[in-house]
């Protein structure tokens, strides 16, 4: 995933680091193959990977091979592109919104997709023509949707068009939204549920990587990709708004169509990856920050070291998610903030201390 | 450049808040804008910053219509220090300078040896070059807004629009980023509230309730009777015998 980048003008941490990405992330990968509660020799993954990429015809166990290609690398191929592309969308919004509390659900995405979920699985919406993730897509999608209706007639409400004002109207309208298609969600449970299918759909909400095959592989990649290169693309405008909205529209930013651009681009990676995975919290939230911490706010630095932290973070988590409890897998989205909190609030003193 | 304004009009939630101003501003002329709080000062340069578009009315650069310009063509000919702009990101001094080149860099275009020559340059001029490193929030508040001065200078503007820019400094760097900005090649438009300082500039134009009631040099605006019409005070106006400049003593409010 690396990607040529300029120099930057900022001393200090320069981006020389750059050509760790592809190797960290490769280990990352690797690892999460290799680890479970099965271990397998690394030597036998990169045989069964030279037999599927390369055409090679290593000798290896067939079982082996099997829990490797189908189970364990797509798993952690998608916990990669999931991690990224929800790590990036909340740099996106922390950058645009300039509210350090913003994150990649905030514009009702989860809500949504919850909401699109439940009423597939639960309420029979398309009487089994529909899969889940296609409802959760959907829903993610009306509900930013309305959101962005809402932020709209809120923000030509109070006038004015300052880059302020639009940010308070996104983020009230999101919150809006947001529990608008939560008691939706409710309503739906309370009505029609089951106790067993109100308990699988907690553990879908909570994010849940054990459905994932190679078919999810193809639309994750993509997605996360493109969600990478909309950041790359535009990491300067993303500067540009340190200061605010006015002050990159005097540095020559098109407020307005960058900024629903960059918003709707990191809305659709973000609905992708909650359709595939469900809503994995605190990686877009906790990510960008820990990031900013270690190598500042320029986002040529930070859109790719944070690309790299999401993928190998969720990939990490994964792997806690599968071998702390034996026997038994537990929510990533547990794990996530499990481990992610106590991390972070280590990131915060030392950064405090510096 | 020139940078003119043809009967502009600016209102918020029907509230005007600019009234047909005409303004004409000579290329590389000095021209302070004065006026009471809520006067349509930082409107007006808003406006001419393209950050809003008018009610009626247009502002031209050169002779081109600013509302026929893209905002990053605008960019590379108009800067703008606003008042107050803030951040919580952890970002350098040099960074934020560096921010200035933002509308002269494409995505794919690397920063260039010639766009860190501008930026120390920037720095230069504002006199905050020791400071290159420091992150933006261990500045006090007159540092903050030097480096702001210095961001807009590393934008190359033809015309630079200043809103109150000396407010939170001490009086040497006030005195020190007026003689900067009358010595720039370019025009300027600076928003002022000492009105001794404002005579320093080549021209002046007073605001009152959105509208432009006076505008040509210093002594013939600042007088008497205008700081009491607009300003609300009682004030004398002396010659200074050590270099014949007009001062205004202000007695009392009215």
């Amino acid at each position: 995933m690396r990607i040529a980048l300029t120099r930057s003008s900022a001393a200090g941490l320069g981006l020389r680091w750059l050509w760790i990405t592809p190797i960290v992330l490769l280990a990352a990968l690797i690892a999460g193959t290799a680890i479970g509660e099965t271990p397998i020799p690394v030597d036998t993954i990169l045989k069964v990977l030279a037999n599927q990429l390369l055409g090679a015809d290593y000798a290896v166990d067939r079982i082996d091979a099997g829990i490797i290609w189908n189970y364990r690398l797509s798993r952690a191929v998608v916990a990669a592109c999931c991690g990224t592309s929800l790590a990036l969308a909340g740099v996106v919004l922390q950058a645009l919104l300039r509210n350090p509390l913003a994150d990649p659900y905030l514009m009702g995405i989860s809500a949504g997709a919850s909401t699109g979920a439940v009423a597939v699985a639960v309420a029979g919406l398309g009487a089994g023509a529909l899969s889940l993730s296609l409802g959760a897509f959907v829903g993610a999608l009306l509900a930013f949707g309305i959101v962005v209706m809402l932020a709209h007639a809120a923000n030509s409400g109070v006038g004015g068009g300052r880059g302020v004002q639009a940010a308070g109207a996104i983020i009230l309208a999101g919150i809006a939204g947001s529990q608008l298609f939560n008691a939706l969600t409710a309503f739906i449970i309370t009505k029609s549920a089951s106790a067993e299918q109100a308990r699988g759909i907690m553990f879908w909400l909570m994010g849940n990587l054990s459905g994932v095959r190679w078919a999810d592989v193809t639309l994750a990649v993509p997605a996360a990709l493109f969600g990478l290169l909309v950041c790359l693309w535009h990491r300067r405008s993303l500067d540009a708004f340190t200061f605010g909205a006015d002050s990159a529209a005097s540095m020559g930013i098109a407020v307005r169509p960058v900024r629903g651009m960059l918003i709707i681009s990191m809305a659709l990676v973000t609905a992708v990856m909650v359709s595939i995975v469900g809503a994995i919290g605190f990686v877009g939230l906790v990510i960008p920050h820990a990031m900013r911490f270690i190598v500042g706010s320029q986002h040529t630095r930070l859109v790719p070291a944070t690309a790299l932290a999401g993928a190998v973070f969720l990939i990490g988590s994964d792997i806690l998610s599968r071998i702390l409890v034996s026997g038994q897998v537990l929510p990533i989205g547990v794990i996530t903030s499990l481990i992610g909190a106590p991390a972070f609030a280590l990131i915060l003193v030392r950064g405090k201390r510096h | 450049m020139q940078l003119s304004a043809e009967q502009l009009t600016w209102a918020v939630h029907g509230t005007p808040l600019l009234v047909d101003v005409n303004l004409t501003v000579a290329s590389g002329q000095t021209f302070g804008l004065v006026g009471p709080n809520g006067s349509g000062k930082t409107s007006l340069l808003r406006l001419l910053a393209g950050l809003n578009k008018p009610k009626a009315g247009q502002v031209l650069i050169g002779n081109q219509p600013l509302h026929t310009l893209k905002q990053r063509a605008i960019a590379q000919s108009i800067a703008l220090v606003e008042q107050q702009a803030e951040t919580t990101d952890r970002i350098t001094v040099r960074e934020v300078v560096a921010l200035g080149r933002t509308p002269f860099l494409s995505a794919l275009q690397p920063w260039s040896d010639q766009n860190e020559a501008i930026v120390t340059q920037a720095l230069l001029d504002v006199d905050m070059q020791h400071m290159a490193n420091r992150l933006w929030h261990t500045l006090s508040g007159g540092e903050r807004q030097r480096v702001h001065i210095g961001r807009a200078l590393a934008q190359q503007p033809k015309v630079l629009l200043l809103d109150e820019p000396t407010n939170h400094l001490d009086i040497r760097h006030q005195l020190s980023i007026l003689k900067l900005v009358k010595q720039l090649p370019i025009t300027v438009i600076i928003s002022l509230h000492d009105l001794n300082h404002a005579m320093e500039c080549d021209h002046i134009g007073v605001m009152d309730g959105g509208r432009l009631v006076d505008a040509g040099p210093p002594k013939g605006v600042l007088t008497a009777f205008r700081l009491r019409q607009t300003f609300g005070v009682y004030a004398d106006i002396f010659t200074d015998p050590v270099d014949n400049s007009q001062v205004m003593r202000f007695r009392s409010a009215l």
